[in-house]
């Protein structure tokens, strides 16, 4: 199954509606509590990321009986670099995203914590695409 | 706890939830920062916290905790209400700053998370 959300970056009102609806589908899809839980921080995570930091984004979600595949793309100002950014405490945020409880340099190391496969990609001035994969089974 | 002596030891006002107040909470969490909320493997908790916008609510939502307090009289937004509804929440607000509230949480026995 394939589902397709788009982000609008700036609008924090609607910042989690993505990630919400992909709350309801893995609850109906029967998955393992603790593992929507994780799957859905992480995305609601980067979900806020594209708000915070981009223009807009696209969110694809591909699910089977075996795992969770998100991919985040977004049209953004880019991460220059990606290893500063992984650091816990690392934040270019805005006070406006502060103001909305984010922005600490936490989001993209609680990303890595909470998913079993994560990819970074960015171009400067460009946008950054964030892949996560979560596998359905404890293996 | 029950969410209920939380309400009593506070004075607070139950914005929405009565039906769950009965429930129970072991530990409390306060923060004004949602990502540190969402670094917590625990769900049995309130979540103590003066920051009232929408991603309060989107926050336990995604970290499956039932149960907010809003401190220092923060006000819930209609939009906040109407969420908060339909993901079942039980919000609650209290005049307190966040320390007084947390030392008489503490206090009358809450537990923190770590």
């Amino acid at each position: 199954m394939e589902f397709v959300y788009e982000v609008e970056g700036g609008n924090f009102t609607k910042a989690g509606n993505a990630s919400s609806a992909v709350k309801k589908t893995m609850k109906q899809l029967n998955v393992d509590p603790k593992i929507v839980k994780r799957t859905v921080v992480a995305l609601y995570e980067a979900e806020v990321n594209i708000v915070a930091h981009a223009y807009g984004g696209v969110i694809t979600v591909n699910v089977n009986a075996e795992h969770i595949h998100i991919v985040l793309d977004d049209n953004g100002p880019g991460i220059p670099d990606i290893d500063l950014a992984m650091q816990e405490g690392f934040s270019t945020a805005s006070s406006k995203v502060r103001e909305m409880g984010f922005g600490a340099g936490m989001g993209l190391p609680n990303i890595k914590k909470n998913v079993d496969e994560l990819k970074v990609s960015s171009e400067v001035d460009k946008g950054t695409r964030v892949e996560m994969k979560t596998y359905l089974k404890n293996q | 706890m029950k969410i209920r002596e939380i309400v009593d030891t506070l004075d607070a006002e139950v914005v929405c939830g009565e039906s769950h107040i009965d429930e129970f909470v072991t530990r409390g969490f306060a923060s004004d920062l949602m990502s540190d909320v969402l670094t917590l493997d625990t769900d049995e908790m309130v979540l103590i916290t003066g920051l009232a916008n929408m991603q309060t609510i989107r926050t336990v939502e995604m970290a499956d905790v039932k149960c907010i307090l809003f401190v220092r009289n923060k006000q819930v937004t209609p939009q906040m209400l109407e969420l908060a509804q339909e993901e079942d929440l039980v919000l609650i607000r209290c005049k307190y700053s966040m320390f007084n509230a947390v030392g008489k949480l503490y206090t009358a026995g809450l537990s923190p998370v770590y």
